[in-house]
């Protein structure tokens, strides 16, 4: 954790990165909300989508493109809203933070599972 | 070199790791994470203030914490996100825009700082995250039954020691979590605070 915060980050790029907007929608994207994307980058396209779309040629978490653009997770989701609304992205939302009770008790023994195999 | 997900990878998890500054969550996280942990930030948004107060500091970030994450695959369409956080007080305005939806906590103690866990724990209960407590040990102190009483911990919680450094042991304290969690899912009645 050697890098610069964004406390001293310049104000500017932030500004101009996410067009002067500051708030995103909330509850469109989780942390853990994986974003496929849907088409490629075009020419004349915002750098940071370009590198968005690409990244999420794969199911890619919101926190994994946070920390490949070095950008805060709020920031990102104002790009990713950018994608969403003109239809180049798809999002897959975590199942667990869309319910607000108990997990599945499926689920639980699939991640036992898998924490025994490490 | 990013790893990327499997293509088929469709539902994400999260569980927290929380603890003071320097007491091996990014250790910890980095022991049974398939990628080498990942850094990032969070700022926190005007909405999770909660006062309207803040609509003054036009311009000026109030609150911006930085953690690191890593992750295990659940199964083909299953992805388990650990997430190392500060559990320093400002942290705690961003655990909302962050961390809604955990399966559970870990809470990291020193014990040569225990006092730095309660605030944690108080925090924890509010939001209703299910958590476990694990000591890493650096060198000789308190014993378990110490801790749990200077924590005040309900007889429910594990609590468990562990080496953040090697992978079985930070796996027992996740392992630990989950079985915890999955006592939860049966007897609901245990989970309410």
């Amino acid at each position: 954790m050697t890098r610069r915060s964004v406390d001293q980050e310049s104000p500017d790029r932030l500004y101009t990165v996410t067009g002067g907007r500051t708030r995103a929608d909330e509850h469109a994207f989780d942390s853990v909300s994986l974003i496929v994307s849907e088409c490629e980058p075009t020419p004349g396209m915002q750098s940071e989508h370009v590198r968005i779309l690409r990244m999420a040629r794969q199911p890619t978490a919101v926190v994994e493109i946070s920390a490949e653009l070095r950008l805060p997770v709020s920031v990102v989701k104002i790009l990713l809203r950018d994608l969403l609304d003109t239809g180049r992205i798809t999002v897959r939302h975590p199942s667990a933070a869309l319910q607000a009770g108990r997990p599945d008790p499926e689920i639980l023994k699939q991640v036992l599972s898998a924490l025994n195999d490490l | 070199m990013r790893a990327p997900l499997n293509a088929a990878a469709l539902d994400a998890l999260k569980i927290v790791i929380v603890g003071g500054f320097g007491v091996g969550k990014t250790t910890m996280v980095g022991s049974v994470s398939e990628i080498r942990p990942l850094s990032t930030e969070e700022v926190m948004t005007q909405a999770s203030v909660g006062i309207d107060d803040a609509s003054r500091v036009r311009g000026k970030t109030t609150t911006t914490v930085a953690f690191d994450f890593g992750r295990i695959t659940v199964n083909e369409d299953t992805v388990l996100y650990l997430f190392g956080a500060p559990g320093q007080e400002r942290f705690w305005f961003v655990w909302d825009q962050l961390f809604a939806g955990s399966l559970g906590a870990v809470v990291l103690v020193d014990t040569r700082r225990v006092e730095d866990s309660w605030y944690s724990i108080d925090r924890l209960e509010h939001h209703r995250t299910p958590f476990v407590v694990a000591v890493n040990r650096f060198s000789d102190g308190p014993s378990l039954d110490a801790v749990r009483d200077s924590l005040e911990l309900s007889p429910e919680v594990p609590l468990v020691e562990c080496d953040a450094r090697e992978r079985p042991s930070s796996k027992h304290v996740l392992i630990t979590l989950v079985k915890h969690l999955a006592r939860m899912t049966d007897d609901p009645g245990e989970s309410e605070l």
